[in-house]
């Protein structure tokens, strides 16, 4: 990657240079850090290569036959760093929550490989997942339908210690429930409650509470805050960031909410139907992108504040996603593009820094799948 | 075609009604509902007024009164276990509560249309949209079935989905959201009417699709000259096409205001709290403020200010007594036009 290779490389020349060279390399090791995400960099602790997921779609009833199918996720590769943020936004359909599922290996991939500290966890099974699975948990988007209403909140907190007892053993179960939602926020006295009982943030805790069980190292939180009240949307963001203070989390944070995304992550990357369009630190994306549809994803959201609409440039993408079963050839976004040519049709674009960027310090050289990415100024979201 | 647009600025304040009253004119309006656990006040007291090509949004969250307050506009609360113990709906001046059903059907769909939020469980599954269109035409209207659905794929063509003609024998599932959304605002622009209340119309979907499905409803808006109530929690809608807001909390109106004003200056702490949880740029890495315990459970408002076990200005008196709509005005006593707050202390949160 050569992104990180500059990064590392001020870093590892430092000890040998003389004082000169030193400055130099401080004021350029700053610049870089001013692009790259301020988070401590080391060996990723989950590294994704080519991950596909295809869905076959069959016909017949006794003698099913494979006529196609829908490629939720094809080819993504990234890494996530240790007490790293990476999130992830797209439109319905592009495959986000797929991805979410195949991280956990809920699904099984296709093809490609995620690998959590250097152990590729889409060919393990049995007893080996299981405890793979201990560190990477995740955190649903809807309270209502996540925790079952037949089950106490203390018998849903502990129920991951049934599959996990190593973590806390029989007899300590009731007081680490306890610990966890003091953690959460909520009052350890509500351990008997039903999840009927509670309001929609509160429930969310709960579920925030039920990943935490076990120390994970990951989280995947999977539209955690879409379905809750703009008021309590930010107190649960809240939690969420003070908890990765305090336990040294890496989230995932899938969301569609662009505000909300680039408020918590430090990398940023956007999915459509099925591939990354473009990866990048937050600012890189947010400021300076160079993917066509990132800049109409931000043009599109609607600022809060009126003056904007005066003199706001927008960029209104035509017609619908193109379906997963049938992508377009070459870009799959050159059916809403307005840049598209001929070249868009016959070449599938590489997720790569651009050739036109490369070498450069600018904050656009970063990876963007197009094969005419230049920057381009959109009044985004805040 | 994907267009990549600037946008013009709004020729606002908008014209007044032709007769210069207000199209629709809510007065004191309270809603309760009877349950088993107790009455339920989902609307107590509201108040506003919307002109002709004026587009005022009601701004809250859920459980705020906002689209209870729509559906007794509408006529179609459910009634019992909801009742409508006082208040006046002023359409065109005349108090649509107190008309006979069979008139209030008559303005229904006509002259007052809704689009719901969830267009999916809004048309009917089992029937093709342009049967669904037509029968706006067919009931209001006593148009012959090949008429209606002429007139069907003329709507389609106006709500611009294409290839009208081919898909107006269609289900509803074979459209995707975006889509489904048009035919819903279709279906209330059928028969032009004068007013229409939007409940969410965007909430269920992406971003690039919402963009394109208000942008249709603004040309709309523009072309027939409609007044538009738009209830969303969006803020960021909002800012976008709303004339003027109210912001509501526990069925209540908390605070009235041009959409500038709002923006800028808010007059209750209700407001001022929703617009600084906002993820601002400059509060990156920082905690996000946020407006600290829960909605209340309509059975059990608190008293007096429904908002103060929230609200970070809280005295003694904002639990006893009930704040009325005061009007604001300027440090030095000039009015603002259209500017209300429900806050004893709204002078230190607009001015401190």
């Amino acid at each position: 990657m050569a992104e990180l290779s500059k990064n590392d490389e001020p870093q590892d020349v430092t000890p040998n240079v003389s004082k000169v060279e030193l400055a130099d390399a401080h004021s350029e090791a700053e610049s870089v850090a001013a692009v790259e995400a301020p988070v401590g960099r080391g060996e990723p602790i989950l590294q994704v290569r080519n991950l596909k997921k295809h869905f076959p779609l069959t016909q017949g009833i006794l003698f099913k036959r494979q006529i196609g199918a829908v490629k939720a996720v094809d080819g993504i590769s990234f890494d996530l760093h240790q007490g790293e943020t990476l999130g992830i936004v797209g439109e319905s359909g592009c495959g986000k929550s797929t991805v979410a599922k195949l991280l956990m290996n809920l699904e099984r991939a296709t093809a490609g490989e995620v690998f959590y500290k250097g152990q590729d966890i889409t060919k393990l099974s049995g007893r080996a997942l299981t405890a793979v699975r201990r560190n990477i948990q995740m955190v649903f988007q809807d309270p209502y339908t996540s925790l079952n209403p037949r089950m106490t909140v203390g018998d849903i907190i502990g129920e991951p210690f049934d599959i996990h007892p190593e973590v806390a053993p029989k007899g300590d179960r009731r007081r680490r429930v306890r610990e966890l939602l003091d953690v959460v926020g909520l009052n350890p006295e509500y351990i008997n409650r039903y999840p009927h009982q509670f309001s929609g943030g509160q429930r969310q805790r709960i579920g925030i509470a039920r990943g935490l069980a076990l120390n994970p190292e990951i989280i995947i939180c999977d539209e955690p805050v879409s379905a809750l009240d703009v008021s309590v949307q930010a107190q649960v963001i809240n939690l969420m960031e003070a908890l990765q203070d305090e336990f040294n989390l890496s989230y995932i944070f899938i969301a569609h909410d662009l505000s909300i995304v680039r408020h918590i992550s430090d990398r940023v990357g956007v999915m459509y139907l099925g591939r990354m369009a473009e990866i990048g630190t937050d600012e890189q994306i947010y400021e300076h992108p160079t993917h066509p549809y990132t800049q109409a994803l931000l043009s599109a959201v609607p600022v809060p504040d009126p003056d904007a609409r005066e003199h706001r440039e927008r960029i209104i993408l035509s017609g619908d996603v193109p379906s997963p079963a049938n992508p377009p050839s070459g870009c799959r976004f050159r059916t809403r593009c307005w840049k598209a040519q001929d070249k868009c049709a016959e070449q599938e674009p590489l997720l790569a820094v651009p050739e036109r960027f490369k070498g450069q310090d600018s904050p656009a050289a970063h990876e963007s799948a197009c094969h005419f990415a230049e920057e381009k100024d959109v009044v985004g979201a805040a | 075609m994907t267009t990549i647009e600037e946008t013009t600025p709004v020729p606002s304040p908008r014209d007044a009604g032709a007769d210069g009253g207000p199209l629709l004119d809510v007065r004191d309006l309270h809603v309760e509902f009877h349950t088993r656990e107790g009455v339920v006040k989902a609307v107590n007291g509201v108040n506003y007024s919307v002109a002709a090509g004026e587009t005022l949004a009601v701004l809250g969250e859920s459980g705020s009164g906002k689209s209870v307050t729509a559906q007794a506009i509408m006529g179609i609360l459910d009634m019992p276990p909801g009742k409508i113990p006082q208040g006046e709906i002023r359409f065109r001046g005349q108090d649509m509560l107190a008309m006979s059903a069979e008139e209030r059907r008559k303005i229904r769909g006509s002259r007052i249309a809704m689009i719901f939020q969830d267009a999916l469980s809004s048309l009917n599954p089992v029937l093709t949209v342009g049967y669904q269109l037509g029968e706006m035409f067919r009931v209001h209207q006593g148009m012959s079935k090949k008429d209606a659905k002429a007139k069907a794929i003329e709507l389609m063509d106006r709500v611009k989905i294409p290839a009208a003609a081919a898909r107006v024998n269609d289900y509803p599932h074979q459209f995707s959201g975006g889509m489904r959304q048009r035919i819903m605002i279709a279906m209330a622009l059928a028969l032009e009417p004068e007013l229409i209340i939007a409940d969410e119309p965007t909430t269920a979907l992406d971003v690039t699709v919402q963009a394109q499905v208000m942008d249709l409803l603004a040309e709309l808006q523009r072309e027939f000259n409609m007044g538009l109530i738009l209830i969303t929690h969006d803020l960021g809608v909002v800012a976008d096409v709303a004339d003027k807001i109210a912001v509501m909390y526990a069925g209540r109106i908390v605070e009235q205001a041009p959409v500038h004003e709002l923006y800028k200056r808010p007059a209750h702490p209700y407001t001022r709290g929703l617009l600084d949880s906002i993820p601002r740029l400059d509060q990156k890495g920082q905690e996000l403020y946020a407006i600290k315990g829960l909605p209340p459970n309509l059975l059990r408002v608190p008293s007096g200010c429904a908002f103060n076990p929230r609200c970070p200005k809280a005295q003694d008196i904002c639990t006893t007594e009930i704040p009325r709509l005061f009007p604001v005005t300027e440090q030095d006593g000039t009015p603002v036009t259209g500017r209300t707050s429900a806050c004893h202390f709204w002078k230190e949160t607009i001015h401190g």
